[in-house]
């Protein structure tokens, strides 16, 4: 049928114009939703990521979680009310809209959203909070997540005020109380599926022992992204286990894997020479190498050799004797720094920005050595006695930079006379050394630190501790110094004032760094790769360097 | 001799006198860190290169000589003759004296051994001398080698039991020890030589493999087998083929000991 | 008679693999390291929870006590439950094992072709040439560390047996050509030779009959050679099979998951031997 147009005349032209335009704006709205979807499409068909876990992990329940492959998983899958932005540091709402801790760190609320379901369809609410809690401060539990909050005896009280309102009351003040809950998964108080059902991005899909952990998108994940998509993009991540790092990188350099979290420095030079865009160093981490003396007064070697080691002016003559700078430039590769003290620059808040790395002076090492007694007799130390400074190192095997660094410190304390003898031993049998036996003169190993917070690490500097690791559980202190860092220990997680905390910390630190009982190495550089097809990474210092915004990433084809 | 077997010995000879010879061969200690120049390629100063801690990769392969050619050699003699002892003299008597043999024989195969190295090395003093450690690690290796070739040992000596000529050497009033060194020993060369002439290279590499547990050469001595470990680093190996030159070392003089090994009438058409 | 024999074979094999579980077991007690874990270093965990979990991992102290147990709960099925990974032995083993066996089978499989096939032409052409290279060739194989032969076939992208055949055909290939070497100089080959024997007759007529007791139990062996190879192999190329767990478990001192592993490593290997002299005692009955 043919159109007369003309027959209409101007208004017909105007109703025409506008149908026009109705129609170009309808086309436009149907290519941009078209393109919504498709972008929403491409967006959630983000792809796979695929890393390796150094070791199998141990267990799937969050609240047991103790190795590096757990926390891993439980990164991904679990939901957590809070969480600890890995690249600012600061503590961001989550499951939680909002909350507030009391004055006195006793008690926490939580304002809860809503409309939260698990993997299985089960709603959230505080109940599935008040729950998880009672299980985490179950005493039959012993894990190292509800250990962090137990600052006294006696019961914890939740109370559920409405199913997005509960509070949680601790019988003691807990320092630092909101960011332990960065480690907190919720588990369903009423799911069958218990800890398979999970709040996070990501669900377990499939599990093959000794071999792989996959990982699937949980398809009502309640996060969107600015512009209202649904996250997370990424269609599952494939975790492979190998704790070989020769064949990581084989596997990565062949396109078998997507990220490598944590990068060793040989490699990364490598990378970065062959690929610069794929290897990624975010900086000092919070990981320190350090080297200790065994102080233990039961402890079967040489009476003469304890006093050595027990003399602080031995332990810093020692540091003086090491060359952190060769450290770091030649078992690092330079993607380390000497360490000043036991924190590293990298956490901000904390460290003791007056503390400087020990300079390398083997001669004032030496002037100190003779100070107590010490003489250099054709080449060889000796003390006052007569008897040669002989000592072992001892490092666990199959640490490629700790060895090298027992090799390089056995250099270096040659020149003036030390002779060191480097044992490396299996860490099942360096631990019995080190906790049990007390066989053992020198330990390099490596402090991995997971929180920001120095109360995570009360078990190190309590003189009555387990992990004191120089002279473990002292029924009292045995040197002043010690019981002032007792007690400095004990005043900043009973204060709530960051202030307060900071000083007593500080103060720490400088007794640490006066009396040396561990003398602190280098603090090794965040060294990551990530393939080009990943989208939106961004590594940072904290653990998981890498994949710690998962719910954004996203993996293009090749 | 025929010309490979002089050849063998004098590669042999030239590889020892090398590492007698180390104190003035080498350009440094084995010890001496060059922390300027690690893994640097080689060079007139360094002809081998040096190593991830600046050591000069040469000398530590002269020096590591000593260490590997002397005592892998002897600890394969030692697996060796408790080869021939336990399975030879076991087959040899027959009966219930080889059951019993080859029963603790398959016990020894299949029991972790790791965790006796790991107790051997807890009874050791942390200050031992690198060499002492060494030591101890290839008598261990010695001691626990034995087992393949004492399996085959014994099948072999059981069949010689019923030979024309043993039958015939016995019918002349050839007895008891006598009949075994003489008569029956002799025909189970081919298995002691192939026992000893694995042996060298697998002790070698196991004695940096047990730098695990603590055993092993101690840092800074070198050994072969710390030098071969080098090779695991592959990414790296096929820019720095320098680092196989320890291999082709072992390789010739692996090949070396089996040409001392082989007589040129079993092998000539 | 028969069957008292045969009852009195069976009976040695189960007394020896239970006296493997028995010794395994008390090598892994005495060693150093038993009684810790990796938790003992976790700076996190208090003083009551670090002392229940020590508590709870010394219920395996007394190494008869413990195996007793073990023994009544084997008895009805019950292999009891790996420490390192929480879970049970029996299901461990059933997964892994099918991969295991059939990388040790295609790996022996492929090592005893090559060694047979070199050792053979070798004994038949018997060129010093020819002789030197396949040495030269075995030999730079058993110079290879396992780890880099492991490493090469995750490189090359070839499958984890490869590997395996390449670790173990160097030593089977030395004793089967030195067998082989040996049994040419015997007179009754001699005596074949100068009656104008073809090479081949000779070869596969009267010289491998002669020594196949002596390669049957080589094949014995190197059944006990290919499981020492699984471990590396399976723990670099990332195969989930019965290695990689025994490396795991040795690591973390699994005493339950050792035990197990060193039994059924302990049977694998009577069996192959005893099944090697079984198979070598009929030969040599044939030829007799």
């Amino acid at each position: 049928m043919k159109r007369d147009v003309g027959k209409w005349g101007p208004m017909k032209r105007t109703c025409g114009k506008t149908l026009a335009i109705a129609a170009i704006c309808l086309n436009f709205l149907a290519v941009h939703s078209l393109a919504q979807t498709a972008g929403q499409t491409a967006a959630q068909s983000g792809g796979e990521l695929r890393f390796c876990l150094r070791s199998e992990p141990k267990t799937f329940d969050p609240l047991k979680v103790e190795d590096e492959a757990s926390a891993a998983v439980r990164y991904l899958t679990g939901g957590t009310l809070l969480r600890v932005n890995r690249q600012t540091q600061e503590l961001e709402p989550e499951l939680a809209m909002s909350w507030k801790v009391s004055k006195d760190g006793r008690q926490i609320s939580f304002r809860l959203r809503s409309g939260i379901l698990f993997s299985d369809g089960t709603p959230f609410s505080a109940d599935d909070v008040a729950y998880t809690v009672q299980q985490l401060m179950d005493p039959a539990l012993h894990s190292a997540t509800g250990d962090a909050f137990r600052s006294g005896t006696g019961n914890v009280e939740t109370k559920v005020v409405s199913p997005t309102q509960i509070s949680i009351t601790f019988p003691a003040p807990v320092a630092g109380l909101d960011r332990l809950f960065d480690q907190v998964a919720i588990l369903p108080q009423h799911s069958s599926k218990k800890e398979l059902a999970v709040l996070g991005p990501f669900m377990l899909g499939d599990y093959k022992p000794g071999a792989t952990v996959f990982l699937k998108r949980k398809p009502n994940y309640w996060k969107t992204d600015e512009q209202g998509r649904r996250l997370p993009y990424l269609d599952s991540i494939r975790l492979d286990i190998q704790p070989n790092r020769d064949v990581e990188m084989l596997r990565f350099k062949r396109g078998e894997l997507d990220v490598i979290n944590s990068l060793d420095s040989e490699y990364f030079d490598k990378l970065a020479a062959s690929s610069p865009q794929m290897a990624h160093d975010a900086g000092p981490s919070l990981d320190s190498e350090q080297l200790w003396f065994n102080q233990v007064a039961s402890a079967p070697i040489p009476a003469y050799k304890k006093n050595w080691f027990r003399s602080a002016n031995f332990r810093r003559a020692i540091s003086e004797a090491i060359n952190r700078e060769d450290l770091s430039r030649v078992v690092f590769h330079g993607h380390a720094q000497p360490a000043a003290g036991p924190f590293s620059p990298a956490n901000k808040f904390w460290f003791n920005s007056k503390l400087k790395p020990q300079a390398y002076s083997p001669d004032a090492a030496l002037q100190a050595l003779q100070g107590d007694g010490f003489r250099l007799e054709n080449g060889t130390l000796k003390d006052k006695d007569g008897n040669e400074v002989v000592f072992s190192i001892v490092t666990n095997a199959g640490s490629k930079t700790r060895e090298r660094m027992a090799v390089l410190i056995q250099d270096d304390l040659q020149k003036i006379g030390i002779h060191v003898n480097v044992v490396t031993l299996d860490f099942p049998s360096l631990i019995e050394r080190m906790t049990q036996t007390f066989d053992y003169e020198g330990i390099i190993l490596g402090l991995t630190n997971v929180d920001l917070d120095p109360n995570g690490e009360m078990n190190v500097w309590l003189s009555s501790a387990e992990n004191h690791q120089w002279n473990p559980q002292q029924k009292v202190p045995e040197t002043a110094w010690e019981a002032e860092v007792d007690r400095l220990m004990r005043a900043q997680a009973s204060s709530t004032d960051p202030r307060k905390r900071k000083e007593a910390f500080d103060r720490v630190q400088e007794i640490v760094v006066e009396q040396q009982p561990f003398i602190f190495l280098i603090n090794k550089n965040a060294l990551s790769a990530v393939s080009t097809t990943v989208r939106g990474a961004a590594p940072v210092i904290l653990s998981p360097q890498t994949y710690w915004n998962a719910e954004r990433l996203t993996v293009t084809p090749k | 001799m025929n010309l490979w077997r002089k050849l063998a010995c004098a590669v042999l000879a030239i590889v020892l006198c090398a590492a007698a010879a180390a104190n003035w061969l080498a350009p440094a200690g084995y010890a001496r860190q060059y922390r300027e120049a690690t893994s640097a390629p080689p060079s007139r100063a360094h002809w081998l290169g040096t190593d991830e801690l600046g050591r000069d990769r040469f000398a530590r392969v002269l020096y590591g000589t000593r260490i590997s050619l002397l005592l892998a050699p002897a600890a394969a003699l030692l697996s060796t003759l408790m080869a021939a002892l336990i399975g030879g003299l076991a087959g040899y008597l027959g009966g219930i004296w080889a059951r019993m043999a080859m029963a603790v024989t398959d016990l020894f195969l299949s029991l972790p051994w790791l965790f006796l190295l790991i107790t051997a090395r807890a009874l050791m003093p942390l200050n031992v001398s690198p060499l002492f450690s060494v030591m101890v690690t290839f008598l261990l290796l010695g001691l626990l080698g034995w087992t393949t070739a004492a399996r085959v040992l014994c099948t072999t000596a059981g069949s010689l039991r019923s030979a024309d000529f043993v039958r015939q050497a016995r019918a002349a009033g050839v007895r008891g020890q006598r009949l075994f060194w003489i008569h029956v020993m002799p025909n189970l060369k081919p298995v002691l030589y192939a026992q000893f002439w694995i042996s060298i290279p697998v002790f070698i590499l196991s004695e940096a493999n047990l730098g695990i547990l603590g055993l092993g050469v101690a840092e800074p001595m070198p050994s072969w087998g710390s030098l071969l470990k080098e090779l695991e680093g592959l990414v790296s190996v096929s820019e720095e083929p320098w680092k196989l030159v320890p291999l082709i070392l072992l390789v010739v003089v692996v090949m070396s000991f089996q040409l001392l090994l082989t007589r040129q009438d079993e092998v000539a058409a | 008679m028969l069957k008292a024999k045969i009852a009195g074979h069976a009976l040695a094999l189960v007394a020896t693999v239970l006296l493997g579980g028995v010794l395994s077991a008390t090598l892994v007690r005495l060693a150093p390291g038993f009684d810790v874990d990796e938790q003992d270093l976790d700076p996190h965990l208090s003083a009551e929870s670090a002392q229940a979990l020590r508590a709870a991992r010394r219920q395996d102290h007394n190494i008869l006590r413990f195996y007793f147990s073990y023994m009544n709960r084997a008895a009805h099925g019950d292999l009891g439950t790996s420490l390192a990974l929480g879970r049970p032995v029996r299901t461990l083993l059933r997964d892994r094992a099918p991969l295991t066996l059939r990388l040790l089978a295609l790996g022996l499989g492929l090592a005893w072709a090559a060694a047979l096939a070199l050792a053979l032409s070798a004994a038949w052409l018997r060129l010093s040439v020819y002789d030197a290279v396949s040495t030269l060739v075995s030999g730079t194989l058993l110079c290879l560390p396992a780890a880099v032969l492991a490493l090469l076939s995750v490189l090359w992208n070839v499958p984890g047996s490869l590997a395996i055949a390449l670790i173990v055909f160097p030593r089977i290939y030395r004793y089967a050509r030195n067998l082989l070497a040996k049994s040419y100089s015997l007179p009754y080959i001699v005596t074949a030779r100068a009656k104008g024997l073809g090479e081949g007759r000779i070869l596969f007529w009267h010289v491998v009959p002669g020594v196949a007791p002596q390669l049957l139990a080589v094949a014995g062996v190197s059944v006990s050679m290919a499981v020492g190879a699984a471990i590396p192999v399976e723990t670099l190329c990332g195969l989930a099979g019965v290695g990689q767990l025994a490396w795991q478990a040795a690591l973390a001192r699994d005493l339950p998951l050792l035990v197990n592993i060193t039994i059924l490593v302990t049977l694998v290997t009577l069996l192959a031997n005893s099944g090697a002299d079984v198979i070598g005692h009929m030969v040599r009955g044939q030829e007799s």
